[in-house]
């Protein structure tokens, strides 16, 4: 029984994480039609901008509740610019091509980052140890963790009911946006017919880059609970996570907002109980089987609409 | 007169191999082999992505079934026995090795292509892609495969004329593939689904062939790969392999064949030539990706030959 609730809470804090990740992928699908495959990478670049902030800001030796704050807001911030940046530049421009043509510049892309991320620091260029190169490093400790629950033996510690908290605080903060929001409902239109909407008056370039802003923005948000709650950070950490959320996504029902955070759960609760009591070295497999049955069984997700093609 | 046309290339490539088989020093052939290996790869991708214009980002999942299977074959053949001469024994295993590689490679390119090709786009990259992690993790778990470590100490049978030869036949089919009437329904499937469709072609089937052809030349050029490097690991066909296939078909475009061979072999030649460079290659091929898609996302040939553009201007019809 404690094993089974410890798996549960394992699988809810990192179905969580995919949850969020995966919100980014929804929603940037949803507006634009395009797969970001950089998603995960900037939910990279989200923990090495909080750990860069973190050490500036000298969290390791003296952490308080402002500083935290800051690491939070700051890594947000610096995704947010980053997930503009990568539309306007990459994106933008071929939004009129072929479809292909943008997947494949989301690829390059995220090689482009998680390549990137591993050269060796230009140290003569800027004092700061930019880029970070393949060694992992160290995320400072923002607060100490303790226990503060314990069923039999099944810990839950603090860092647990934090991050939970957190992702469910954005959860519902995204769902106000994106229903209860002029903004939003902008948003909502883009997604249905990008055309009509910008006939109504819609600045669609701008919503669409709003959205990108937004999903990285909850990227780095997961990012830095994962970070703090598993500190070892490396620049190909969003490589699998990024894969998973999208998987979440699509289960979800790729496009649908509270289908991400429940293909996040589902797909977090699936991997733990079955590295858990099946053959942990399979982990990686799972999310992607679970994304093949997906798509032939019931190609539109959980929640998603049918499509038609109409030619 | 067909035989001989279609034999040709191999008559007169045969010698020509040797030569250089002959002529080339050491450093040169591990060059040259890493080359022709990207030629089949590049091409035989070239074969989904280009002629179909489906994407699919699994090649590297097929050469690791058709490497491991080779490896097993020629490690079960072993040495040649007393009464047999070597170079016939080595040969006639390796022979067998490569093309039950490329049998089990077509294989799984079915089992992966069935299901997968009904979906579009954006869709079947990323079921490739994940078919490519499963296999991946598979082999990585299965004990008789080796394991995360592999198999090490497969015969060195590998050489110049062998990857030429390779690289030949994967051209050669190619080209004749991409005349013929079944050619056509492939392009026609890339140039509009629907349309095709509507023309009666069977996008499916269409689809499904152009995967097992692809596949099995990806387990053509697994095979000559790891009977080159000795050793079989599930960590050379990542899905990250893949994707620098799919740079060499992307850079000479999709869609020609001397396009993707020359992309495969100018790539091969320049990652050789800044080896001291060797942590910025992943940058550069990422940087060139999104450059050519933001400023020629057909590649630099296209779907046209080399020697389309080379030859006298053929005015177009007016559209």
């Amino acid at each position: 029984m404690s094993e089974f609730l410890q798996h549960l809470v394992n699988g809810v804090s990192v179905g969580t994480i995919y949850a969020l990740i995966a919100l980014g992928y929804t929603m940037v699908y949803g507006v634009l039609k395009l797969i970001n495959f950089a998603h995960g990478d900037v939910y990279m670049v989200g923990a090495f901008a909080a750990f860069y902030i973190a050490n500036a800001l000298g969290v390791g030796d003296s952490p308080t509740l402002g500083k935290t704050l800051l690491v939070f807001t700051g890594s947000m911030a610096v995704c947010a610019g980053l997930g503009y940046a990568i539309e306007r530049l990459a994106y933008r421009p071929l939004r009129e091509r072929p479809r292909l043509t943008s997947l494949i510049t989301a690829i390059g892309v995220s090689f482009l980052l998680e390549y990137g991320f591993q050269l060796a620091p230009f140290e003569s260029i800027t004092s700061m140890e930019f880029p970070p190169g393949p060694t992992p490093r160290f995320f400072p400790e923002l607060f100490p963790r303790t226990v503060w629950l314990q069923i039999g033996e099944v810990a839950i510690s603090n860092i647990d009911v934090l991050s939970l908290l957190v992702a469910i605080a954005l959860m519902i903060g995204l769902e106000f946006i994106v229903y209860r929001t002029k903004f939003g409902t902008a948003m909502r239109a883009v997604s249905f017919d990008p055309q009509t909407a910008a006939l109504m008056g819609i600045p669609v370039d701008r919503v669409i880059s709003i959205t990108f802003a937004l999903g990285s923005a909850l990227a780095a948000a997961a990012a830095v609970l994962v970070a703090i709650s598993r500190p070892r950070i490396d620049p190909l950490m969003g490589m699998m996570p990024g894969l998973k959320a999208f998987v979440a996504a699509v289960f979800g029902g790729i496009g649908n907002v509270p289908g991400a955070m429940v293909g996040g759960i589902v797909l977090g609760l699936a991997e733990e109980f079955v590295a858990g009591y099946g053959v942990s070295s399979f982990r990686d497999a799972i999310a992607f089987a679970i994304l093949i049955a997906v798509l032939l069984i019931r190609p539109q997700g959980l929640f998603g609409r049918q499509s038609v093609e109409k030619v | 007169m067909r035989l001989v046309r279609a034999l040709l290339p191999f008559a007169v490539g045969l010698p020509a191999l040797w030569a250089i088989q002959a002529a080339a020093p050491p450093q040169l052939a591990i060059i040259l082999v890493t080359a022709g290996v990207n030629v089949i790869l590049a091409v035989s991708l070239n074969m989904v992505n280009g002629f179909t214009g489906q994407f699919s980002l699994g090649h590297a999942g097929f050469m690791a079934v058709g490497a491991y299977t080779a490896a097993k074959i020629t490690l079960a053949m072993g040495e040649a026995p007393a009464n047999w001469s070597p170079w016939l024994w080595n040969n006639g295993a390796f022979t067998l090795a490569l093309l039950g590689g490329m049998l089990t490679a077509a294989l799984a390119g079915l089992a992966v292509g069935i299901p997968s090709l009904r979906l579009r786009g954006d869709y079947l990259a990323i079921v490739t892609l994940g078919f490519n992690e499963i296999i991946r993790v598979f082999i990585e778990n299965m004990r008789w495969l080796g394991g995360a470590t592999g198999i090490s100490g497969l015969p060195p049978y590998t050489s110049v004329v062998w990857v030429g030869l390779g690289a030949l036949a994967t051209v050669v089919v190619a080209r004749r593939i991409v005349g013929s009437t079944h050619g056509r329904a492939l392009l026609s499937v890339r140039e509009d689904e629907v349309a095709a469709e509507a023309m009666g072609v069977d996008t499916v089937a269409c689809k499904v062939h152009a995967f097992v052809l692809s596949a099995a030349f990806a387990g053509l050029g697994g095979g000559l790969l790891v009977h080159y490097i000795l050793l079989v690991t599930p960590k050379s066909f990542t899905f990250v392999k893949s994707i620098e296939v799919v740079v060499m078909v992307v850079l000479g475009g999709m869609g020609s064949i001397s396009g993707a061979t020359l992309a495969a072999l100018v790539l091969t030649f320049a990652l050789e030539l800044m080896r001291g460079l060797d942590q910025y290659r992943m940058v550069m091929y990422s940087l060139l990706l999104v450059v050519l898609m933001l400023s020629r996302p057909t590649g630099i040939f296209g779907t046209k030959e080399i020697w389309e553009l080379l030859g006298p201007k053929r005015k177009k019809a007016a559209a």
